[in-house]
Order: structure tokens, then C-alpha cells, then sequence
């Protein structure tokens, strides 16, 4: 055990080591993008990694924090960490509602509602005024953090992303390890017995859903400031298709593996060649069917479970 | 983590000092080439009318703008293109890494107006340039107008006003909508219903369709059974032909009679004389007007085996008029070139003597077709006749009524 | 009446009859998911795919076949591929169930959910690059097209064709499942694999050939909607996710519970995309602004641009007041 938290700790230091020199090798918007996204993946995994609920719906979450922080960024002047506060709350609170609903019925019917409530969300965005609708809500502003850091700075808008990430990282990890996260994972292993331990298991899954919902908003907030736009791409459910392939691929229930996975895919997305766009599907495709069948631990899992041998 | 920071500050300087030097060798074209993106649809529902077509077309007005000079202008020219899948998140992220990272200078097409408005304020922000062919939407020159971007070949405005205005004057005298229930639909639908009542018809109500579509018949019953004499419709791309097919599937057409109010010479091609045929529609562009645009266009047929809609035509267009500025002001400055667009007028097949007004709209004339019937069609591409040409100045949304901010700015 | 409703009585009826169109297309998606999920316990996310593959099928037989084996004259015309198709896709299905899904019946059904995700990407994908986006048109046969002036509306012929056909293959598998030998097994094995496998049935024998079966209805269903709709690799991807609210409505315990949420749905579509409801709203609140203003929220709802929406509002109502659906037995 103790080697473990060491590892982890370990891990930890070198994602901050990363983080901090990569724009000094790679284009920053890109790292950007990856982080986004990472912080969504690992939203997504304490859901299905650590309780055991497979949301197909998380694209809403993410449009939730995105619209709402890109709108009241450009609209009502919120300095980009209120922004991204409101984008945060936003998201909980649709995902209470929806987590409410979702946990009625549980498997593959759970999955099912979430799909159908975000397809909901989708037609919400194409219908109300303030998002454009098809046109997407652009030109958000990335304004001053804290009302001092001029985040139109490439470099100051990288550092101010990564640490959100990282932020909303130690948060996730930090409730995994928590008494909270014990739970859940009792949860995921034998409902039935958290249940006769006399532990409220709706609740806790209500809970954990809301949590995941936050933290996604977390990152649709974010992106939106890094590209100054929201768009109805972020609201589909090929998005929730996504979250679901970074996470897999990484490593259900592993505390890095979401964000090796959304690093993969990212990369995946953005290193095609010219005219090869239109095969993404099929590869991501390729890389789920594998996943599922013969890598069901992940990169990640894999690795761990190399090392502990 | 002491010399991370050191390493940061550093960054930041440099930053800081590449910022300034920028700021100081306007002179010039910066690194002696002038880059420019085509960033359109290339594999979409658009890509018959944008697409590989636009990047063909941007490549001959640099042949022709390399003819003109004699090799003689003092920097390199280079294309690059991209798909942006008709989605604005795709486009901005392309965009703001070619202009970061690639240094173009120049975006060229955009065709649907959700990757327009998403590239045109990068742009700005970023001291570039974006001319828009393939987008619709009149929010590119009133709301969300940059004083970077020129929008050069049609939009929602001129087409209503150029189809409502004949449709009413030839006896389709009431109207009914089908419109895509999106930003652009109602915009069309909006702009189209004041036409018609500004030429004494009348507007009897509307239906709005989820966008995509792809049954469209009760929404085509309603139509019918508002008794109008006329459909509008208001949607475009496969919605508007899916519409016309099921309207004579229900026996609809011929009894009432449809508008497509943004149709495109590719979209009449595929859906050919039987099933288009009498329609009525406004492009700014058509390859058999005359016999400049005969020439180009058949330039054009050689290497793509389809004639070119107004979005080609209008691309090139806009590149030349571009280069030609580059080429007169010796620099890539965004300012500068911008201010030499604006003030010399366009001198080519396409928008000959046409000038680009303070909110970017690009005046030209535009014309009035009707889709000629499977008997008068000599040819797979001959199409239209020409009904009637709107002169520049009735043509266009009246400067009177901008909502761009570099416009009320100034009253 | 006409009064009250905005629309004549005989419009209404029109906006019933497409309505009972599309109700047809999602009864028989629904129904190949719910003997699908009956027994193997996957909600088979392949299944818009495979629908979209059967359209395909039909239109490469009609109009590339010939040109692909030289032979011009080799044409495989509507109803050959109404029979082909399925047939088809079908045994793909089968492929699929024999190498892939085979292997997860020991997991968490998620996996299964998973994996057909990933098929489904990758069909798509492929055939969005062999074809295009833009939608391919399939004439209609020639025995089908026209149609009939039924006084308040002309029908076409082939919409016609397209409810009677599926309702028909509707009532048939019905007939089967629930009246049949054959059907006796099915509904035994979706109770206890084990003790039907103990009585000789071979049941992964069973299991495959309802995959397979499962998978043709799709075909058909794909091969009926070419015509109507253009033949689009995306053309089953946005059906499906109707079609899972519809499974969910319906809750997945019995066949004719499947089909009649199926077409109920579909008129409940087609009244909403008539305006009626909005319309008698609007009549009833007339009165009061203040009831209207406060109505005004559920009256979005029921506008016809709210068609797309409509049932995941009605799915959101069942799971509150039934969790386990209309028909459904909590598994």
C-alpha cells in the first residue's frame, strides 16, 4: 500500500512537471486542448471508474459549463474565474437533476436515459437565443484572471488552464481517497451490501453524478475560454462517445489513466494528415472494439498491473 | 519549481519582444511569403459547392495574379487548406493555429456561417484578414462585423430580396414558410416575409422544421392546407431538396408552387430541370452570363468536371483582389491591406468596378434566374435563364439600416 | 372543432397518418432491440448502423452493383433487396455475435453496450468515407409510385406500402415469439439460459440466430426508409437515440409492448407536429395572461419545432411516474 501512494504521489509530480514545460516544446493550444479534456475524462471517471454508473450523456455537462461561462463572459463582463465558477455550478446542478432522474433504473437503462436527457440539453442549445444556435456562441473573451493576469497572453492563458486542471485533478483524487470515495467504490462493487451496511445509495450516487457534472462543467467552462467560442459539437453525443473511449483507454478506475487516454486521442485527432479526417471515426471505432475486447484494463491498468507482479 | 518560473518569465519576455517586433516591421511582407488558408467544407453536405472547388479556385487567382505580375512581386505566395466539417469549434482551432503558428496571413471561403463567425474575431483579434464566399447570414456584416473581413459573394439579405420581390410580381402574391428552426432560418424566413409585404403580398403564416430534416411531409401538409400560393423555403442544403422531392411526392407542386430561397447552381444540377424546373431563385453568379465568365468558367469545368458555383467564382475573386492589394501597399500588414481593399474597386469577371463598404459587404450586382424546364435544358449544366439583373445598389441591405458597430459608430 | 383545434379535422388526420409512418419505422427498430436485449442482455447500439447498412445495401445493388462486376445489366431492384438485405446484414450480425460479442457474455452488460458503440463508429465511418455525407437517392419501385387522393389528404402510394409492410413484419415475429414452438424457447431462454440448455436446446445457437434475426429487422427497416429518406451514412445514428427513448418508454419485458410504444409514439409525434396541442393551449388560456405567461414553458413543448423533443419529454414523464416502463418488468 505504502508503495502505492508513492507511485501515485510520484505520478503526480511528474503530470506537474509536464505541465509546466510543455509549452516550451509543444504548441500551447493544443496542451490547452489536452488538459480540457483531461479534466473532463477524469470528471468522467470517477463516475464509471470508481462508481460503476456509465453516463452516455457527459457531452451536456460540458455544454452546460461552456455556454453558460462563454455567455456570461461576454455578456454580463465575468472575469474569467467567475466565469468558470458559474460554468462549474451550472453543470452540478443540471447533473443533480439529471443524476435524480437517471438513477431510477440502473445498467444499461441508465445509460440510456442519460443519452436521451443530453439529446434533450442538444435541442435546448439549437433552440435558445443566447447560443446561436447552429451558429455557436464566439467571440467570448478571455479577459483578465483575477482582474489581473492578462490571459490574451498565450503563455499566461496556459498556465491559468493548468491549473484549473490540476485543481479540479487533486479534487477528484482527493475524493477517491476520501471516506466519500470508499463508498462509492462499495457501490460499484456489491450494491446490495452498501446497501445493507445501512448506507443511502441513491444518495451517494446523486451525489457523485452531481460531482462528475461540476467538474465537467469545469472543463466546458475552460475550453470555452481557450477557444472564445461554444458550440453545438461540444453538446453531441458523439462528445459523450468520446469521454467514454479517453477513459477506457487510459484506464477505468485509474487515477491517471483518463488523462493518458484524453492525451492519446487528442493527439489522435489533431495528427491525422490532411484527408485521413474523415477515418477518425473508424479508428476511434477500431480503438473502442479492442479496448473491450482485450485491453479492458487500459493503458494504465495494464501498466499497474505489470508492475505489481 | 524556482527555475520553472525563471523559465516562464523567460517566455513571457520573449513573448513580449516577438510582440514588439511584429509591431515594428509593418514595412514589409513579414518572412517574404504571403500564406493563405482555404478553410472550407471538403468532405460535407457542402463540398459539391464550396470544397475542393474553392481550393482550385484560390489556386488560379494566384496563377493569374503570378501572370499578371511576371513573377515580378517581391514575395512568395502559398496556399494551404483544411476541412473544418461545417462546425465552428473545428474552424476557430484551425484557424487560430495557422494564424499562431503557420503565419498565414489570409482565410479564404468559410462556408457556413457558424465557422464565418467563429473565425472572423480570431482573426481580428489576431491582425488578419478572413474573406468570406461560402457563408449566408447578414450577422457577418451587421452584429458581428470585423473591420478585418471582407463578406465578398452573397448573403441571406440579397437572395430574399432578390427571389420574394419576383415571386410576388409574377402573381405569388401569398406566402407560407417551411424554415429550418435554427438562427439562419429564421433569418432567411424574416427577411423574405418583409419582401413580400413590401411588394404588396401576403404573409399567411410559417412552419418550422427541426433542423436537420429529414421527413418533412407534415410539415409540407401544413403548408398545403394554408391554402398559400406559394411555399417558401426557408432552409437550405439537402433540407431544401429533400423538401422539393417529397413536396411532388405528395402531389403538392404543381398546384402551389415553391421558393427555394437559398439554392445553389450545384443544388439544381443534382435535383435537375424535371423536378426544379420553373423555380425561381437569385445567385450572384451563374458560368453563362457573358464572355468573361463563359472563359473562366470553362478553365474551371477542365480541371474539376463541374462548372463553378458563385462561391468559386467569388473566392477567386477575393484572393486576387487581395494579392493585387498585397502587391500594391509591399506588405501583409492587416491594416494596410485591408485599407487598399476597401479602397480600390474589384476589377475582374466576377464583381467588375464592385467596392467593399464599411461594414464589409462587398456591392455587386446579383441576378434574378429561373431554373429553365427539362425542354429548353440543352445541356446538364445549362440551367437557367436570366430574368433580370438587381443593380448593386437595390441588390444589397441598405447601409441605413446596419446593426454593424462600425456603422452606427460613426452616425 | 376546427375552431377549437386551429386545423381541420381532416388535417389532423393527415398529421395522424405520417405520424403513423414514422410509428411504424420505430416499432420495428424497437422491437429487433427488445428481442435483442430479451436474450442476450445488450442494448444493441449497432442497430442505427445496421439500418443505415441496409439502405446501402439496397442502393448499391440498384445502382453500382452491375458497374462493380462489370456486368451493367446486373441490377438488383427493391424488392430482391427487401429480401437481400436483411439477409445480408444479417449474417454480418452474426459474424459480429460469433467473434466479438460472444466473448463478453460473462461481463457487465456495459461492455456490450461498448463494443457495439465502437462497431457502430467504425461502420459509419467507413462508409462515410467510401460515399460522402451528402445522401444518395433511391427512387421509389415503379409499382409504388403515385398515389391515392383519400379526400383529406393524397397518400403515396409507397408511404402506404411502408406501414402496411412493417406492421406486417411486426405482427409476424409477434405471431412467432408468442403462439409458436419455436417462440416458447425464445421467451424460456430469456427466463433461464441454464435450465432451457439443460432441456437439449442449443442455446448459443439460439442466442446467435436472434442477433442475426435482430439485426435483419434493422435492415429491412433500412431498406423501406431508402426511398423516403436519402440513403446517408449518418441516417440511422440520430434514429437510434429516438429509438432507445422508445425502448425505455416502453420498458423491454414484452414484443407487443415494443411495437405499440413504437407506433404510439409516432402519432404522438404527429399530433405535436400538427400544432393542435399548442393551439388548444393558447384557447384555453386566453382568458388569463397570467395562466398563459405561466403555461407558456409546456406550451414550448408542444410547438411542432418541439417534435424532436417530444418524446424524451415523454420518457422523463413515464420514468417519474413507472420507472420500469410502460410494459416493462424491472430486470
Amino acid at each position: 500500500m505504502n508503495v502505492r501512494v508513492n507511485g501515485t504521489l510520484l505520478g503526480i509530480a511528474l503530470l506537474l512537471v509536464v505541465g509546466l514545460i510543455a509549452p516550451l516544446l509543444v504548441y500551447p493550444t493544443f496542451m490547452m486542448k489536452v488538459w480540457c479534456f483531461a479534466l473532463f475524462a477524469c470528471a468522467f471517471n470517477l463516475l464509471l471508474g470508481y462508481t460503476g454508473l456509465l453516463s452516455f450523456g457527459h457531452a451536456a455537462f460540458l455544454s452546460v459549463g461552456g455556454y453558460l461561462a462563454g455567455h456570461a463572459c461576454k455578456a454580463w463582463g465575468f472575469t474569467p474565474e467567475l466565469g468558470i465558477l458559474l460554468g462549474t455550478c451550472a453543470g452540478g446542478a443540471v447533473g443533480y437533476v439529471f443524476g435524480w432522474l437517471a438513477i431510477r433504473r440502473s445498467g444499461i437503462y441508465f445509460a440510456m436515459i442519460t443519452l436521451a436527457l443530453s439529446q434533450m440539453i442538444y435541442f435546448v442549445w439549437l433552440q435558445a437565443p443566447f447560443t446561436g444556435g447552429e451558429d455557436g456562441l464566439q467571440g467570448v473573451p478571455r479577459g483578465r484572471a483575477f482582474g489581473l493576469i492578462d490571459l490574451d497572453n498565450i503563455y499566461a492563458m496556459y498556465y491559468f488552464v493548468f491549473a484549473v486542471f490540476m485543481a479540479g485533478f487533486l479534487l477528484i483524487y482527493r475524493t477517491i481517497h476520501s471516506p466519500f470515495g470508499q463508498v462509492l467504490k462499495s457501490i460499484r462493487e456489491n450494491e446490495p451490501r452498501a446497501i445493507s451496511l445501512g448506507y443511502d445509495v441513491d444518495r451517494f450516487k446523486v451525489l457523485a453524478f452531481t460531482l462528475s457534472a461540476a467538474l465537467s462543467g469545469t472543463a466546458g467552462a475552460t475550453k470555452t475560454l481557450v477557444f472564445q467560442l461554444a458550440s453545438l459539437s461540444d453538446a453531441h453525443w458523439h462528445m459523450s462517445g468520446e469521454v467514454v473511449l479517453m477513459t477506457l483507454l487510459g484506464g477505468l478506475g485509474t487515477v491517471f489513466g483518463p488523462v493518458v487516454g484524453a492525451l492519446l486521442v487528442i493527439t489522435l485527432q489533431n495528427q491525422l494528415p490532411q484527408g485521413v479526417g474523415a477515418w477518425v471515426p473508424v479508428i476511434m471505432g477500431s480503438i473502442f472494439v479492442v479496448c473491450v475486447t482485450a485491453f479492458r484494463r487500459g493503458i494504465v491498468g495494464e501498466l499497474q498491473a505489470l508492475f505489481r507482479r | 519549481m524556482k527555475k520553472v518560473i525563471k523559465q516562464v518569465a523567460a517566455i513571457g519576455a520573449a513573448g513580449a519582444l516577438l510582440a514588439a517586433g511584429v509591431a515594428f516591421s509593418q514595412a514589409k511582407v513579414s518572412d517574404g511569403i504571403v500564406k493563405i488558408g482555404v478553410l472550407t467544407d471538403l468532405s460535407g453536405l457542402y463540398s459539391d459547392l464550396a470544397g475542393p472547388g474553392s481550393v482550385l479556385a484560390a489556386q488560379m487567382a494566384i496563377d493569374d495574379f503570378r501572370a499578371e505580375t511576371k513573377g515580378g512581386a517581391p514575395f512568395k505566395i502559398e496556399i494551404v487548406s483544411a476541412d473544418h466539417l461545417n462546425k465552428g469549434d473545428i474552424a476557430a482551432n484551425r484557424a487560430r493555429e495557422w494564424f499562431e503558428r503557420d503565419n498565414v496571413d489570409m482565410i479564404a471561403d468559410l462556408v457556413t456561417t457558424s465557422t464565418a463567425l467563429a473565425v472572423m474575431p480570431i482573426a481580428q483579434k489576431l491582425g488578419k484578414i478572413t474573406i468570406v464566399s461560402g457563408a449566408a447570414s447578414t450577422l457577418i456584416t451587421n452584429e458581428q462585423c470585423t473591420e478585418n473581413n471582407v463578406h465578398w459573394t452573397y448573403d441571406t439579405y440579397a437572395l430574399a430580396n432578390g427571389t420574394g420581390r419576383a415571386v410576388v410580381k409574377q402573381g405569388g402574391d401569398s406566402w407560407y414558410f417551411l424554415t429550418a428552426d435554427y438562427a439562419f432560418g429564421h433569418s432567411l424566413e424574416k427577411d423574405t416575409g418583409a419582401v413580400v409585404q413590401a411588394s404588396g403580398g401576403k404573409v399567411l403564416g410559417a412552419v418550422r422544421h427541426p433542423f436537420p430534416g429529414t421527413d418533412f411531409s407534415s410539415f409540407l401538409l401544413k403548408a398545403q392546407a394554408s391554402g398559400a400560393k406559394v411555399i417558401g423555403l426557408a432552409n437550405a442544403g439537402t433540407d431544401t431538396t429533400n423538401s422539393i422531392r417529397q413536396a411532388s411526392e405528395f402531389g403538392i407542386t404543381p398546384k402551389q408552387q415553391l421558393a427555394g430561397l437559398l439554392m445553389f447552381v450545384s443544388d439544381v444540377h443534382s435535383l435537375g430541370p424535371k423536378v426544379a424546373g420553373g423555380m425561381y431563385l437569385t445567385e450572384t453568379f451563374y458560368w453563362d452570363l457573358n464572355e468573361q465568365t463563359r472563359a473562366w468558367s470553362k478553365r474551371f469545368f477542365d480541371k474539376q468536371k463541374r462548372m463553378p458555383t458563385m462561391v468559386h467564382a467569388g473566392v477567386y475573386s477575393g484572393v486576387l483582389h487581395y494579392l493585387r492589394s498585397v502587391a500594391a501597399t509591399g506588405t501583409d500588414d492587416a491594416k494596410a491591406v485591408m485599407g487598399r481593399m476597401r479602397a480600390t474597386p474589384v476589377n475582374d469577371f466576377f464583381a467588375p468596378g464592385a467596392r467593399i463598404r464599411e461594414d464589409g459587404r462587398l456591392i455587386k450586382d446579383a441576378y434574378l434566374f429561373q431554373v429553365k424546364t427539362p425542354a429548353e435544358s440543352k445541356g446538364p449544366w445549362d440551367l437557367y435563364h436570366l430574368r433580370q439583373t438587381i443593380p448593386a445598389d437595390q441588390a444589397w441591405q441598405p447601409l441605413a439600416d446596419s446593426r454593424c458597430a462600425l456603422v452606427t459608430k460613426k452616425k | 372543432m376546427a375552431e377549437l383545434l386551429g386545423i381541420t379535422p381532416q388535417a389532423l388526420f393527415g398529421q395522424l397518418l405520417v405520424g403513423l409512418i414514422n410509428g411504424s419505422f420505430y416499432a420495428i427498430l424497437s422491437l429487433g432491440l427488445a428481442i435483442i436485449f430479451g436474450l442476450l442482455n445488450i442494448i444493441n447500439f449497432t442497430h442505427g448502423a445496421q439500418y443505415m447498412m441496409g439502405a446501402f445495401i439496397a442502393w448499391i445493388g440498384f445502382y453500382k452493383l452491375g458497374e462493380w462486376v462489370g456486368n451493367p445489366d446486373l441490377v438488383v431492384n427493391y424488392w430482391w433487396s427487401l429480401l437481400l438485405a436483411p439477409l445480408a446484414v444479417g449474417a454480418f450480425g452474426i459474424l459480429i455475435e460469433k467473434t466479438l460479442l460472444k466473448r463478453l457474455y460473462h461481463l457487465d452488460h456495459l461492455y456490450g453496450l461498448l463494443l457495439t458503440f465502437g462497431i457502430a463508429l467504425i461502420c459509419e465511418g467507413l462508409f462515410r468515407t467510401w460515399f460522402g455525407i451528402s445522401g444518395l437517392r433511391y427512387d421509389v419501385p415503379a409499382q409504388l409510385t403515385g398515389g391515392q387522393n383519400l379526400g383529406f389528404m393524397f397518400m403515396p402510394n409507397y408511404r402506404a406500402w411502408v406501414v402496411v409492410a412493417s406492421l406486417a413484419v411486426c405482427f409476424v415475429t409477434w405471431f412467432v415469439i408468442e403462439r409458436t414452438k419455436l417462440g416458447s424457447y425464445l421467451r424460456a431462454g430469456t427466463e433461464n439460459p441454464r435450465l432451457l440448455q439443460a432441456f437439449g436446446i442449443n442455446v448459443p445457437l439460439m442466442i446467435t440466430l436472434t442477433y442475426g434475426y435482430g439485426v435483419a429487422l434493422a435492415a429491412f427497416a433500412g431498406v423501406l426508409a431508402a426511398p423516403i429518406f436519402q440513403v446517408n451514412p449518418l441516417m440511422g445514428s440520430n434514429l437510434i437515440i429516438v429509438v432507445f427513448a422508445v425502448v425505455v418508454i416502453g420498458g423491454m419485458g414484452s414484443i407487443a409492448g415494443a411495437i405499440v410504444t413504437g407506433v404510439g409514439l409516432g402519432l404522438i409525434e404527429g399530433v405535436v407536429k400538427s400544432g393542435v396541442i399548442a393551439t388548444v393551449i393558447d384557447k384555453a388560456t386566453s382568458g388569463s395572461p397570467i395562466v398563459a405567461q405561466a403555461i407558456y414553458p409546456v406550451k414550448l413543448l408542444f410547438q411542432p419545432e418541439a417534435s424532436a423533443v417530444i418524446i424524451f419529454v415523454v420518457m422523463v414523464i413515464v420514468l417519474l411516474v413507472r420507472p420500469a416502463g410502460l410494459f416493462g418488468r424491472e430486470k
